[in-house]
């Protein structure tokens, strides 16, 4: 195991005894606060921890453990912030680390769950977090008040500094960290009521920005081992196709190369990619370009073709049932007027601007990687897995991500790390994937159509509503232990009923309609599912708020007074969705065109309105974005407002360019040239409302990502009087219908 | 072999020619807060400069170079992140994953040195940088706060 004795100290200390190598996920191991002035405190032993938290220097500097991954999302700040509200702790002098996943395994999961994703980061773990930060305060207290022979109780906190009130005597949490480390937790704690927040809430500054700015911020693609050799990997181009041959011979003499090595990913069948290994990156990928490989088999399969599939389960008879009620058939029959409209969503890829990589170093009894993830213990699995060893002599030091959305918690590009670098015992192997091969092997945003009927009364009401899903299941690919009786529940991602599931809760319909069904038609592509940014919540919101907005302007009435007239149980929903109007002058004669939408999901509420002009050659602009959110506890509201503006960046290019096409099984956008993303030219101009209403805890980096697209292309509908349902928009027309 | 005056200093590396100068500079000089993330002059993480203007070291052969000219990294853009595209990017907190950043700060300090007080238009056509976190709006905010602090 790694020396959890240096781990626990100073933090930043990632690295093992085979190498020496230290990693700061910080790159300074001063904060800011910390002047050179201070004593020098070399002679003294370093503190201990105290507690799996918390870990405080000598000179007060509070070293925060950190078990979620920072991926750009701001988690790795904002659980500081919590930690150190609830610790009393002053703020200048925090700074954080990432404990190991296997310092976790060995400790009994002490710091519980390492995933991030389904922005969790925060909300899933603002708890046990804030708890043990309280903890670590009541601890530090006591040992002041030990030493100083006076209660506890007569003793305050404040900025790392504790005051024995009737005395006055003081003295600072580095100073009493190591005795405090000796004491027994207590039996209980209590966190600190909203009202009492002084760090939480704050806009406070990211930890982790100055080493971004001069290029010291280390990601996994930049780790350097004494001694390590880089590999380039080629996997199977084709679905399911395996390795026919390979000519190792026509590369082995090419400079700088090691090895060539052929190996299994763990998510295919037989031996299907192919690496080689050389004295650097570049050479390495030079010979596998110039390397002959034969495959053999695989899959066909056309998203072309998969195409009437998808419209096949528009309208089939059989589907899972995910929410709905009241007399569906009746309102139909009885409808005034009914309107109807089938939408899509394309494959997207993740694109994160890191490419995969990881780098492993294996022996016989221990193997080790560096990894950029966004689950440390899955990737502790996935190097057991591939080397062999027993889970406790493996060990996975966490690298800040250049992007995760969703990508990188699959563990796949670990497993195939290892594999890789055990045809070097001894040697450590950095597999970096090119842009080609991360976006050929992706884990893939699910494709799905939908169709979407509604009865309106003669009055212009809403009196049914059916919307049908028809396509690809995420947990049916990869999870399929988590469908319950078949049906994958995340596929009605905020379409859900409330009360039914309390692990759902948090992505609820938050609409009220008297008759109505949402259903799911299973249509399966042999194509691997992801988890990407925003998930299911993306189209659904796309399904029901480009719909709520056709069935608005059938109807007659005003967009936005026809949505609050469905969300009168929905006070919150209905808030943010009128904060967006209000701020960006909805229904003013103004000659401006504008689109609406709101959603709940990851436990937020968020809407969004979008300004758009359409020239008379049919270019579109995007003007300017309102964007409320409402995650009930705003932790640091310029993070926010960033996760906000960048969620308009992911999602718009979602909806103006991306698209992951098949052909003859083979993925066909290989590259930014053919999978675009939106550019500072398109980026409109996003005001952010945060307007936190308290008392629970919703998540940030995903929710909005879903109101992007259906704003937009509501407020095309408003310039143009086209409805475009087709995606991506650069396939589209806007002018001619 | 080559020779490179990088960041103020003369160093030769043993690469062959049609190396890309991005390689060269992660691989041999060991500077790697230049990122690779396309390789075909797409995203601008491995934005350089070359005499001071803005280059996609992703396509640059490490042959094409005489040796005489200057080359700038991250790391040698500035002192102690003094540069004012470096400081209004701190001052607005603009980096989230940040592994675009580099090439974003570089591909903005080379547009600013050619052209001090960019339009927006202008904005638009220089930087055509990829960031999938999003940081745009704000990379656009702070590169109008770097104009006033130049």
């Amino acid at each position: 195991m790694a020396d959890t004795g240096l781990l626990s100290r100073r933090g930043f200390i990632v690295g093992t005894g085979a190498t020496g190598l230290t990693i700061g996920i910080l790159a300074s191991c001063s904060p800011s606060g910390t002047k050179p002035a201070e004593p020098d405190y070399s002679n003294l032993p370093p503190n201990p921890e105290v507690n799996a938290w918390v870990h405080i220097d000598h000179d007060d500097t509070v070293t925060v453990r950190i078990a979620r991954s920072e991926m750009g999302q701001g988690t790795l700040t904002g659980l500081s912030q919590l930690v150190a509200d609830e610790l009393d702790a002053d703020w200048d002098k925090v700074t954080a680390e990432y404990p190991t996943p296997g310092e976790n395994l060995a400790r009994d999961r002490v710091w519980r769950d390492f995933g991030t994703g389904g922005s969790q980061g925060i909300r899933g773990s603002q708890d046990y977090v804030r708890e043990g930060a309280a903890a670590a305060k009541a601890m530090l207290i006591e040992a002041a008040a030990n030493e100083w022979g006076v209660p506890a109780s007569e003793c305050t906190s404040a900025d790392s500094v504790i005051t024995h009130g009737p005395s006055g005597q003081t003295t600072t949490y580095g100073k009493v960290a190591n005795a405090a480390a000796q004491l027994a937790p207590p039996l209980e704690v209590k966190v600190k009521d909203p009202s009492e927040w002084k760090i939480i809430g704050q806009a406070k500054k990211r930890l982790d920005t100055a080493e971004k700015l001069v290029g010291a911020q280390v990601y996994g693609a930049d780790i350097q081992l004494d001694g390590m050799l880089n590999a380039s990997i080629k996997q199977a181009p084709k679905i399911g196709a395996t390795l026919k041959s390979f000519d190792a011979s026509a590369v082995e003499s090419m400079p700088g190369v090691k090895k060539v090595v052929s190996v299994k990913n763990p998510f295919g069948e037989g031996i299907n990619a192919v690496a080689v290994i050389a004295d650097t990156w570049w050479q390495a990928n030079k010979a596998l370009e110039a390397l002959p490989v034969e495959w053999e088999g695989g899959v066909d399969f056309s998203t072309a073709e998969f195409e009437a599939e998808l419209d096949e389960g528009l309208t089939a008879d059989e589907a899972f049932v995910g929410n709905g009620g009241g007399d569906l058939a009746g309102a139909f029959g009885s409808a005034a007027q009914m309107v109807e409209a089938t939408y899509n969503m394309p494959l997207q890829n993740h694109a994160c601007m890191e490419p995969m990589n990881t780098t492993a170093l294996y022996t016989e009894d221990r193997c080790e990687v560096w990894c950029p993830t966004q689950n440390g213990e899955s990737a502790l699995a996935a190097v057991s897995e591939a080397s062999g060893l027993p889970i406790e002599q493996c060990e996975v030091y966490k690298i800040h991500l250049g992007g995760g959305f969703g990508r990188r918690g699959m563990p796949d590009y670990v497993h195939l790390a290892v594999l890789v670098a055990m045809e070097m015992p001894g040697t450590p192997v950095k597999l970096l994937w090119t842009r080609e091969e991360s976006m050929m092997h992706g884990y893939f945003h699910p494709t799905t159509k939908a169709r979407v009927r509604g009865s309106l009364d003669a009055d212009g009401n809403l009196t049914g509503l059916h919307l049908r899903i028809s396509g690809q299941s995420i947990l049916a690919a990869l999870i399929p232990q988590a469908l319950q009786n078949g049906v994958d529940y995340a596929t009605f991602q905020g379409l859900l009923p409330s009360g039914v599931d309390p692990r759902l809760e948090d992505q609820t319909l938050k609409y009220s309609f008297d008759n109505f069904l949402v259903d799911h038609a299973m249509r399966n592509p042999p194509v691997r599912p992801g988890f990407w940014r925003g998930v299911n919540l993306n189209q659904n919101a796309i399904y029901l708020e480009c719909f709520m907005d056709e069935l608005a302007h059938a109807a007659g009435r005003d967009p936005l007074e026809f949505r609050l007239a469905h969300l009168q149980d929905a006070p919150l929903a209905a808030a943010v969705l009128q904060a967006v109007s209000d701020k960006s002058g909805w229904g003013q004669d103004d000659g401006k065109a504008r689109g609406l939408c709101v959603m709940y999901g990851f436990g937020a509420y968020v809407a969004a309105c979008a300004e758009v002009t359409v020239s008379d050659d049919g270019e579109l602009s995007i003007d300017r974005i309102v964007a409320a959110t409402d995650p009930g506890n705003a932790v640091n509201p310029q993070q926010i407002e960033a996760q906000v503006e960048g969620s308009f960046v992911y999602g718009l290019s979602a909806m103006l360019y991306g698209e992951i096409t098949y052909e003859g099984g083979e993925v066909q956008e290989r590259n930014f040239d053919t999978y675009n993303s939106l550019r500072i030219a398109d980026m409109p101009e996003v005001e952010t409302i945060i307007m936190p209403s308290g008392g629970f805890w919703g998540g940030v980096g995903e929710p909005t990502i879903a109101v992007a697209a259906p704003a937009v292309l509501n407020a095309i509908y408003a310039a143009t009087g086209k409805r475009v349902r087709q995606l991506p928009l650069k396939d589209q027309n806007l002018r001619d219908a | 072999m080559a020779t490179l005056k990088i960041n103020g200093e003369t160093v030769t590396v043993d690469a062959e020619d049609d190396t890309p100068l991005l390689w060269v500079i992660r691989e041999q000089v060991g500077l790697t807060g230049t990122k690779y993330g396309c390789g075909i002059a797409q995203c601008g993480t491995c934005t350089i400069h070359v005499d001071g203007s803005p280059v996609r070291s992703c396509v640059y052969p490490v042959g094409a170079l005489s040796g005489e000219e200057e080359i700038t990294t991250i790391e040698g853009l500035s002192e102690g992140a003094s540069h004012p595209v470096q400081q209004a990017w701190a001052e607005l907190d603009i980096p989230q994953c940040g592994y675009c950043q580099p090439g974003m700060i570089m591909a903005v300090a080379g547009m600013l040195n050619d052209n001090p007080n960019p339009t927006d238009e202008d904005i638009d056509a220089e930087i055509t940088n990829i960031c999938r976190c999003g940081t745009l709006a704000r990379v656009r905010k702070g590169i109008k706060l770097a104009v006033e602090k130049s």
